[in-house]
């Protein structure tokens, strides 16, 4: 075991999965010689060469094309989108190509690529540094979509994402790139040393997609949420004294609906948590599965915590921001019911 | 472990990368002599060469020759002068205080002023611009208030953008200045329907559009040149080729020739100019500009120079380039060399310079503490809190309101 931050453990598991397998290789916009404008890809061209980890030029579009043609002819790409903002110039390839090239050819084609995307807020980024764009994803079919919340998630999710024959979009909290983040700016920042999920084995280790995780079991009320949120709700929890069971969901499609509706047997309670907006979110697809699930054991209204439905503002930044206070309410609200 | 492949590809690679030597003996520089100035209205076919050498006017000791030269008059020189110096002053400035945990993010533009102040002075006002974030020289051309961009920069109560873009990110309709994305290239295509919508209402007006060499790869660009060349729509597409797109060589995008070599293409009159010539990028824009103002629609500018700072406040180019890469740079130092120019024309001297700096210096720092009192992006003020609900829809529906009461909870 070694420390490391979810930037490490991400070059971790691109190493691995490279040393493995001579099909996977990187591109994107600065990944080569510079290893990444987050460092995730550093050293791994010193290591594998110019060949396999590629500087490309400034084109999503472009980038996410390549990896489909070079997924189709045997690779595994896994191409990095500098910031998850950035996506969108390769929204047609991804959408109209990547996700549907299996059904159209009725099988005969596919790409396994894996789409690296950092995302979130509260980096002072604007509204072009802080997007989370999870909830478009998960509603095109034929994608899946994943968001880890620590290192240990991060390299075993990533790894088998690479190795998956299907498309995967995996976004990456930045805010939790170097620790975990619980929603307080101006609390000093901590690294993932002394973090459990900061411990992360050096060799080769898989998290199956379409799992989530019990951070924190409970029997009050369930707090879903992924990614940055997963620690902003720990420690609301922790500091609103309710005995809530959180769970990372982690993969977002495929959703782990059992984990889902076995705690809310227990609990009969809900609030889901994101940082996206909130018209249209994840959020809302997730309450609608639960509702079709567990309507007859809910003792209360599903409760919903997200960002506003604005672009991301970059003076009110914390004002956006989904932080403790909201959480604590939210589940303090569906107690009172 | 498969087989190790014997890959085929051929990688780009920097000239220079850290621990090299930069020499840049082997790019070739025409004399200004060399590049022949065609009627404003002359075919494209009888200028190719415009996209392959690279129009000049200052020579190696900054004297102005050839067929270029726009026959400024010393007013208008020593004014140029004043704003590139405005631009680098104002930069430094700003990126201290960036340091100083003071903004959130800077871009600087240094070794770039003479593409922004040359080219704002060739155009008319009215004229539209499509900047990036590294044009900042535009705004000090038409005159924006200091205040008023420190005040966008710091996202305060008197930011006109609401406190709701990054620094650099700026826009000003007033000015006709386009409001700047964060997403690379889309303002290159805005700007020719701004264009074709000018000549559609019967107008004179022209845009103007700017977009990085590095950022040139993005398909707005194609959109751009393929639209333009198709409607002859009143617009100069400029791509600002300073060697480095953060910590990729321009070699990434060129594909190996020149970027104005890529207008050809779209049989548009296509020029490379050296960038760091304050009176070369004047002489082009002023021939793009009457081009297009006299229906012979767009051209396609190459502004060859080099990024002389840091990408950006979070960026730290040591990591990817040579040490010494800009003190080699063969073209030079924009601000140097036209102050040596109007010296040896004996319009200018060291000591105005100097008074030149140090009563834009003094200006400066009496601006940034006026923007300060008006609040900074910690401590604010800002605009009112409920604001941020503003302007996602001319008015706010209901679901918004719903929020905003919310929030104020
Ligand atoms: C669509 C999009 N992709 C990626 C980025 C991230 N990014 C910001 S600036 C930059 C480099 C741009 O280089 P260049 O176009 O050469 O302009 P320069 O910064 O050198 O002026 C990148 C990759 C972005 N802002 N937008």
């Amino acid at each position: 075991m070694a420390t490391m931050s979810m930037v490490q453990a991400i070059n971790s598991a691109l190493d691995i999965t490279m040393e493995r397998d001579q099909n996977v290789l990187c591109l994107g916009e600065d990944v080569g010689y510079f290893g990444g404008v987050f460092r995730c890809t550093a050293g791994l061209q010193e290591k594998y060469g110019q060949h396999r980890v590629l500087d490309t030029p400034i084109a999503e579009a472009g980038i996410i094309a390549a990896a489909i043609g070079m997924g189709v002819n045997g690779l595994r790409p896994v191409a990095e989108i500098q910031f998850a903002d950035y996506i969108y110039p390769a929204f047609d390839q991804i959408v109209s190509e990547l996700a549907r090239l299996r059904y159209r050819s009725g099988g005969e084609f596919f790409a396994p690529v894996t789409v690296r995307a950092p995302c979130g807020g509260g980096i002072r980024g604007g509204q072009t540094h802080s997007q989370s764009p999870e909830g478009i994803f998960t509603h095109v079919c034929g994608l899946k979509v994943i968001m880890p919340s620590n290192p240990y998630d991060a390299k075993g999710l990533l790894i088998s994402s690479i190795e998956d024959d299907d498309p995967i979009i995996f976004f990456e909290p930045k805010r939790c790139y170097n620790g975990p983040f619980y929603g307080d700016p101006h609390q000093q920042a901590v690294s993932w040393a002394g973090h459990p999920k900061g411990e992360v084995p050096e060799v080769y280790y898989t998290i199956p997609i379409g799992e989530a995780a019990i951070v924190r079991p409970g029997s009050e009320v369930t707090v879903l949420t992924y990614g940055t949120m997963v620690h902003v709700a720990e420690a609301a929890i922790e500091k609103s004294g309710i005995d809530a069971e959180l769970i990372d969901l982690r993969t977002l499609l495929p959703l782990d609906i059992d984990a889902i509706v076995e705690s809310l047997q227990k609990t009969h309670r809900c609030v889901v948590i994101h940082e996206a907006t909130r018209t249209s979110g994840y959020g809302a697809e997730l309450i609608a599965d639960i509702q079709e699930e567990c309507f007859w054991f809910l003792e209360a209204p599903i409760v919903r915590v997200t960002g506003w439905d604005t672009p991301y503002p970059h003076a009110f930044e914390w004002h956006y921001f989904p932080g403790q206070e909201r959480i604590i309410e939210a589940m303090k609200s569906t107690l009172e019911t | 472990m498969t087989d190790q492949y014997q890959s085929k590809l051929v990688i780009p690679e920097a000239p220079f990368r850290p621990g090299d030597k930069p020499d840049y003996s082997f790019m070739s520089l025409p004399s200004p002599n060399e590049s022949i100035k065609p009627d404003c209205m002359a075919d494209p076919a009888e200028m190719k060469d415009l996209a392959y050498g690279m129009v000049r006017v200052l020579d190696d000791d900054q004297h102005a020759q050839g067929a270029w030269d726009p026959q400024l008059s010393i007013e208008k020189l020593q004014a140029a002068l004043e704003y590139m110096v405005k631009t680098r002053i104002y930069d430094d400035r700003m990126f201290r205080m960036q340091r100083q945990g003071k903004l959130s993010f800077y871009i600087k533009c240094l070794g770039e002023e003479a593409i922004a102040v040359g080219q704002a002075m060739a155009l008319q006002f009215g004229d539209m611009l499509f900047s990036t974030y590294r044009q900042q020289g535009l705004l000090f051309v038409r005159d924006r208030g200091l205040v008023d961009m420190m005040c966008s920069c710091l996202s305060n109560s008197k930011d006109n953008q609401k406190g709701r873009q990054l620094p650099t990110l700026y826009s000003w309709k007033e000015g006709n200045y386009f409001s700047v994305s964060g997403n690379l290239a889309t303002q290159f295509s805005q700007a020719v329907g701004w264009a074709m919508a000018s000549a559609y209402k019967g107008e004179d007006h022209i845009a103007s559009a700017w977009v990085g060499e590095g950022s040139s790869a993005e398909a707005d660009v194609y959109h751009a040149l393929l639209f333009s060349a198709a409607y002859r729509a009143p617009v100069l597409l400029n791509v600002v080729n300073n060697q480095w797109a953060i910590s990729t060589p321009q070699n990434m995008a060129s594909g190996g020739t020149t970027f104005a070599a890529r207008g050809l293409g779209f049989n548009l009159p296509s020029i490379r100019v050296d960038g760091n010539d304050l009176l070369a990028v004047y002489a082009v824009t002023e021939w793009a500009a009457k081009r297009a103002r006299s229906g012979g629609g767009p051209t396609f500018i190459e502004l060859f120079t080099y990024r002389a700072e840091a990408h950006s406040s979070s960026d730290d180019p040591n990591a990817y380039r040579a040490k010494d890469e800009w003190q080699s740079w063969p073209l030079g130092d924009p601000v140097e060399r036209l102050k040596i120019h109007l010296i040896e024309r004996q319009q200018w001297s060291e000591e105005q310079q100097e008074e030149l700096e140090a009563n834009l210096t003094k200006k400066i720092s009496q601006a940034w503490k006026e923007a300060e009192s008006f609040g900074t992006l910690e401590d604010g003020p800002h605009w009112p809190l409920e604001s941020m609900f503003d302007d996602v829809f001319k008015d706010i529906p209901p679901h918004l309101r719903r929020q905003r009461r919310k929030l104020e909870m």
